[in-house]
């Protein structure tokens, strides 16, 4: 028996502690938890996992929580049997143990129902907040009908030192439209890892939005499964400093033809920070005339902080066009001595430029409120930073 | 008491020195041109006039307004009343150029004891010297030079000139890149801001740019030091005879390499 996976039998009394849940629900626990048994934390020997070591996770010792997650807009009555339909099923407990470790915790699922044909204009939003001390499993499902159309806005919050292992899982159908947001603000002593599946139909619309600015040790997964004539966006921005460790794995899958996707995600990394960027894109063999774009930029602010950015593209298809780029640099000198020469000292030309380098991303945030307040938190970080 | 005091300036980038003893003085309300052929050093002149980082000053001091320039940060610099129209204006995408424009007077305007202006009236302060340029407004909302073409981004320059009202210009072959329509706009725009308080240094390859800024005084730059010095005639005579006429060769890297 591996070490991590002894570490794992700590869970177990947490595992069988729980409430009692709908036969189906419990069955899936049970299944997943074997999973996660089986399998233990992963370690860096585990490619997926190379550069983000979650020892202080499976060392930790956490009280389990049960999420109790904030749902504002939501449309009424989701029928009732959705749930057991679709969930587990976009985001596999086999292939990913904290998927595993969440499902084995499943209890309040957030459902979201959009039914064929509704437009919800204003967006949902589901803010979560954790205790110290506290594990908690978020776990949300959001199933758009057919022409569907609806905005979702998930926030991550908490104090202290706690873990979030929270899993989203997201179906449309044919033509609808998903604009997603995800805002990780966790305290910086917190670990937070969480993964995104997204199925999409026919000719559907989604983008999503990761902002990626808390946590002393953070993973996003995001995994999109695109149909024919889909169009996908999925863009990502993380600020880290300190000590902090942010990795995102993104896995874009063409599994049928005449599909688009477009992926941006910048990263701005100062002191003894670290980040990764693995961006999968998969084109199957029948995905002909995919359009598939992925650049990741990283602004690195300090001598000290490290980034691994690694594009992965399986291209089975011959009839396609995929461009990916990655770009390390730092705030560029030309641009500093310009601000300064017209009296903007350097300190806020530093800051100014930083900020500059988040802006497109944080300008392509639809939902007012949520860009003006990001604006401001990213205006003022920077400011205070530069001084 | 002159406006601008260089003696025997020597600056080098690494291990190359490029300015080899430069001696001048500006006083208020004059215009000197500096003229020399390709790697000369007048570049290099007016960087370390606004003080690059790139380049180290070994010897020699400079006096602007009776403090120790080379002792000031360059937005010290930009704060006491120096400016550098920039030969190749940075694009900053992301910072408007009102936001850069805004922050940049009022830091100024700060540092002068004066009040610092709201985007209303900083709106109202631009107007009339947007027109001068003939600059459309909506310039204002775009990111700073991004996407402008080269005679937008020297339009650009000297109408952030005109909204700092510097004490001393410095134009870096602010002509280069432009055709005559965009260079007698420009030119128009640096003889409005000549006044008895402001000093100019109007660095340039040709003298075509001097039938429009006609200057006080005229400066031949060779090797990394001054050869000649005249009134605006001198610039004719280099127009009619050439740099060979002085003994300098066109274009002085080639030469070193030679």
């Amino acid at each position: 028996m591996r070490a991590v996976a002894l570490e794992t039998g700590q869970w177990l009394e947490d595992f069988t502690r729980q409430a009692a849940v709908a036969p189906w629900m419990q069955q899936l626990r049970e299944y997943a938890f074997q999973r996660f048994a089986e399998t233990g934390f992963p370690t860096t020997h585990d490619e997926e996992w190379r550069f983000t070591n979650v020892a202080p996770i499976a060392r930790a010792r956490f009280v389990h929580a049960t999420a109790v997650p904030l749902v504002t807009d939501a449309p009424a009555g989701p029928e009732p049997d959705v749930a057991e339909t679709y969930l587990g099923k976009l985001a596999s407990f086999r292939e990913n143990p904290f998927v595993a470790l969440n499902t084995a915790f499943l209890e309040e699922v957030v459902l979201i129902q959009v039914p064929r044909g509704a437009m919800v204009e204003k967006p949902i939003r589901i803010d979560y907040s954790s205790a110290d001390g506290a594990h908690t499993a978020p776990r949300a499902l959001i199933v758009l009908g057919a022409d569907a159309h609806c905005t979702i806005v998930e926030n991550y919050s908490g104090t202290g030192r706690y873990f979030t292992n929270a899993v989203t899982e997201i179906v449309a159908g044919d033509r609808a439209v998903v604009n997603h947001y995800k805002v990780q603000r966790e305290d910086t002593a917190a670990f937070h890892v969480a993964t995104l599946a997204v199925q999409l139909g026919r000719s559907a619309n989604f983008s999503t939005n990761s902002i990626s600015l808390g946590g002393a040790l953070v993973r996003n997964d995001v995994n999109v499964v695109l149909s024919e004539g889909t169009d996908a966006t999925v863009n990502g921005l993380y600020i880290v400093n300190g000590t902090q460790h942010v990795d995102n794995h993104t896995s874009i899958d063409h599994a049928k033809p005449h599909g688009t996707s477009h992926e941006l995600y910048k990263g701005i990394l100062d002191d003894k920070s670290s980040a990764v960027f693995n961006g999968r894109i998969i084109v199957r063999k029948d995905a002909q005339k995919t359009d598939s774009k992925q650049t990741n930029k990283n602004l690195v602010l300090s001598d000290d902080a490290v980034i691994d950015t690694k594009p992965e593209l399986q291209i089975l298809a011959d009839d396609v066009r995929c461009t990916h780029g990655a770009t390390i640099g730092q705030l560029d000198a030309e641009s500093l001595f310009y601000m300064q020469s017209r009296g903007i000292g350097k300190q806020q030309a530093r800051s100014l430029l930083t900020y500059a380098f988040a802006q497109d991303i944080i300008d392509r945030i639809q939902v007012a409120d949520l860009r003006e307040q990001l604006e401001k938190f990213l205006f003022e970080k920077f400011h205070e930073h530069a001084h | 008491m002159p406006l601008l005091e260089i003696k025997d300036l020597h600056a080098t980038v690494g291990e190359r020195e490029i300015l080899k003893g430069i001696d001048f003085t500006v006083n208020a309300g004059e215009v000197h041109a500096i003229m020399g052929p390709n790697g000369s050093g007048k570049s290099t002149l007016a960087q370390v006039l606004a003080g690059r980082e790139l380049y180290t000053v070994t010897r020699g001091q400079v006096t602007y307004d009776g403090k120790d320039l080379l002792e000031l940060s360059p937005e010290d610099r930009a704060r006491a009343g120096i400016f550098l129209a920039f030969q190749y204006p940075v694009e900053i995408p992301g910072v408007s150029n009102m936001y850069f424009l805004k922050a940049a007077l009022n830091t100024i305007r700060k540092s002068q004891g004066l009040e610092e202006l709201d985007a209303f009236d900083f709106l109202t302060m631009v107007r009339d010297k947007m027109t001068l340029m003939n600059m459309d407004q909506t310039l204002l909302n775009r990111p700073v030079n991004s996407g402008f073409s080269g005679g937008e981004k020297k339009r650009n320059e000297i109408f952030q000139m005109a909204v700092l009202e510097p004490k001393l210009a410095v134009l870096d072959e602010t002509d280069s890149g432009l055709d005559i329509d965009a260079l007698k706009l420009v030119a128009h725009g640096v003889n409005t801001l000549r006044s008895p308080e402001r000093s100019m240094i109007v660095v340039t390859h040709y003298q075509r740019l001097l039938d429009y800024i006609v200057p006080d005084f005229v400066h031949v730059l060779s090797g990394g030091r001054i050869v000649k010095s005249g009134g605006k005639e001198l610039a004719l005579q280099l127009e009619r005879e050439g740099y060979a006429a002085l003994g300098i060769a066109e274009d002085e890297e080639v030469a070193c390499v030679q």
